[in-house]
């Protein structure tokens, strides 16, 4: 387990708690009064921590490093009857974007999402989650193939933006995401969108056009990332807190500003800190969006859906 | 002994007959060519000697689009809040405030029906000069509305970008406006109505990744820088030096995105032909 820096007074007690533990099996003292006390300090200061994060924490929490990600979702809700599908049939296999179909209870759906790496190596593979021009084309060419066939879309959002690459620049990065955002906003089947853990901007738009659209507890989901903006407003990337707390990005902002639809709970401590809870938690949020959605006709759903992203925006007039 | 000798006593030139010199009367391209103000205007804002395409505004796309520069204005009273309390290094409000005074403009966009060479032609036309034409509520509401307005007439569309992006003040909801845009495109593409992207420079960001590059046509002007990443983020991420002229419209070109460049002075003819083809009218003349 890694720890981030505000979560240290929880991992001096944990330790504590251990030790504890240790001398309990090992000799004759009774330490049960004691562990307890220990145990009992240690709920207390996660409460005292995780209720209290500041969206900086928040945006720490959602890179953090144990977090689940796309395929991890995948894994424990569809099990073996996940069937990847790879390619987007012009120019390669995009590894940061995944995508497939699979089963969550009896219903069939088309799964797709960045995917970022747990070590050097596979981050490197999964170009830390940052899809080029390809992966957005994959994206689109399943979700025409789930189009074809009624089949539900589920996009998992998890990426620090879309790669500003020389090679995506040439074969079009924003044509790529214009383009998916465009078809996503006619999709004639049901598109739930969750951000799992990082929504970057048009990286993460690019799929991330949903009839209902589900935030996790620990995410963030902005027009830019904390550090750029503060590169780029204040001239200087020291300011990341403060743009953190002035892009107001975390879920609880996202619902009030109705870009998002509904926040679902993490267990204390983050996604992270009990995945099978996480994972319960995402499944039975989307089997409750798809329930609102799938009695919805394919024209009432798209009219639905362009309604719903025609009104926003705040202005005077 | 003197180099020249004066013929008339004493030259005395009354006020009146005194020419004036006002200021900004001459312009210097990037190349450093100089022009004639009055010059420039009458071609285009085009530098006649390098073919340089000066930056220019709504107020000028207006007048080399629609015949004798008359047209409507659509929403020209929309204006921005301040939904998230902003604050950077100013309020947001202030920033606002002082882009008002600065161009005269109410925000980042002016749209406008009026005829073109005979026929309604709407146009929202981007002003890089409020907040770097950047895209926030305001420019996705007025971009929609005029999308309305093209919906409801069975009027083709045209967008000129000129834009860094989203509207970082705005944050999330700036972002929205890519998705609420295309809404809008989607349905004009439904009514089989045509829209025409004008990429000028720059268009970046947020507008790349949204109505600038879902054009019917997507064109450009000559030597515009059209991207998604700007170039100095490109250039940090990867190390590497970038080619001559990455992102230009002639690489665009190249790589397939733009269906072709235009000449300001061919701007108007070549759009109008365009939508005389592609609506199978008689050809204007």
């Amino acid at each position: 387990m890694e720890y981030l820096e505000f979560e240290l007074p929880i991992k001096e007690l944990e330790d504590q708690l251990g030790k504890c533990q240790i001398i309990g099996e090992e000799s004759d003292v009774d330490v049960t009064e004691t562990c307890k006390q220990i145990e009992k300090k240690l709920v207390a200061t996660k409460k005292e921590i995780y209720k209290n994060l500041t969206p900086w924490q928040r945006v720490q929490m959602s890179r953090h490093p144990n977090r689940p990600y796309t395929l991890d979702y995948i894994k424990a809700l569809c099990g073996d009857s996940f069937l990847e599908l790879h390619g987007d049939r012009n120019f390669k296999d995009d590894k940061a974007m995944i995508g497939g179909l699979g089963k969550i209870g009896d219903q069939s759906y088309m799964i797709i999402g960045q995917q970022k790496g747990y070590n050097t190596k596979t981050r490197q593979y999964r170009n830390f989650g940052m899809a080029n021009p390809e992966g957005y084309r994959k994206a689109l060419r399943l979700m025409k193939s789930a189009e074809k066939f009624g089949i539900p879309v589920i996009t998992l959002l998890d990426t620090p933006g879309a790669y500003p690459g020389l090679e995506a620049e040439e074969r079009g990065q924003g044509e790529a995401i214009a383009r998916n955002i465009l078809e996503m906003t006619r999709l004639k089947v049901p598109i739930i969108t969750i951000v799992i853990g990082e929504g970057a901007s048009g990286g993460a738009l690019g799929i991330g056009v949903g009839d209902k659209v589900l935030m996790l507890e620990n995410t963030w989901y902005s027009v830019i990332s904390p550090e750029s903006c503060s590169s780029i407003l204040w001239r200087s990337w020291e300011y990341k807190e403060q743009a953190a707390e002035a892009l107001k990005l975390t879920a609880n902002d996202m619902k009030k500003m109705k870009i998002v639809d509904e926040i679902i709970k993490e267990p204390l401590g983050g996604a992270h800190s009990n995945r099978d809870k996480t994972f319960l938690a995402v499944k039975n949020a989307i089997e409750k969006t798809f329930d609102e959605l799938k009695n919805l006709s394919p024209k009432d759903l798209v009219a639905q859906r362009m309604d719903k992203y025609s009104q926003m925006g705040v202005y005077k007039g | 002994m003197a180099w020249f000798k004066r013929k008339d006593k004493g030259i005395h030139t009354s006020t009146e007959d005194k020419k004036d010199i006002p200021k900004g009367l001459w312009y210097k391209s990037p190349t450093g060519k100089i022009i004639d103000s009055e010059e420039l205007a009458k071609n285009f804002y085009v530098s006649p000697e390098d073919g340089y395409h000066v930056r220019i505004g709504s107020k000028e796309y207006f007048e080399i689009l629609f015949d004798d520069n008359k047209f409507k204005e659509l929403d020209k009273d929309l204006s921005s809040k301040d939904p998230l309390k902003f604050i950077d290094t100013k309020k947001y409000p202030e920033r606002l405030k002082a882009a008002q005074e600065k161009t005269s403009l109410t925000d980042a966009v002016r749209c406008a029906v009026g005829k073109s060479k005979g026929k309604d032609l709407v146009i929202a036309a981007m002003d890089f000069a409020f907040i770097g034409g950047s895209m926030g509520s305001v420019v996705g509401e007025k971009i929609a509305r005029a999308a309305d307005y093209a919906l409801k007439n069975k009027l083709p569309f045209m967008i000129i970008s000129k834009s860094g992006g989203a509207r970082m003040m705005e944050a999330a909801l700036s972002l929205m406006q890519l998705a609420k845009t295309s809404v809008k495109l989607a349905q004009l593409a439904d009514a089989g109505l045509p829209y025409i992207s004008l990429c000028t420079d720059p268009t970046t960001g947020g507008t790349t990744a949204s109505f600038a590059m879902l054009g019917d046509i997507t064109i450009a002007e000559p030597g515009a820088l059209i991207g998604f990443a700007g170039p100095r983020i490109v250039r940090d991420t990867t190390g590497k030096e970038l080619p001559e002229g990455f992102q230009t419209s002639e690489f665009l070109l190249e790589h397939g995105f733009l269906d072709f460049i235009t000449l300001r002075k061919d701007l108007k003819n070549r759009v109008n032909l365009y939508i005389d083809l592609i609506t199978n009218a008689p050809l204007r003349a």
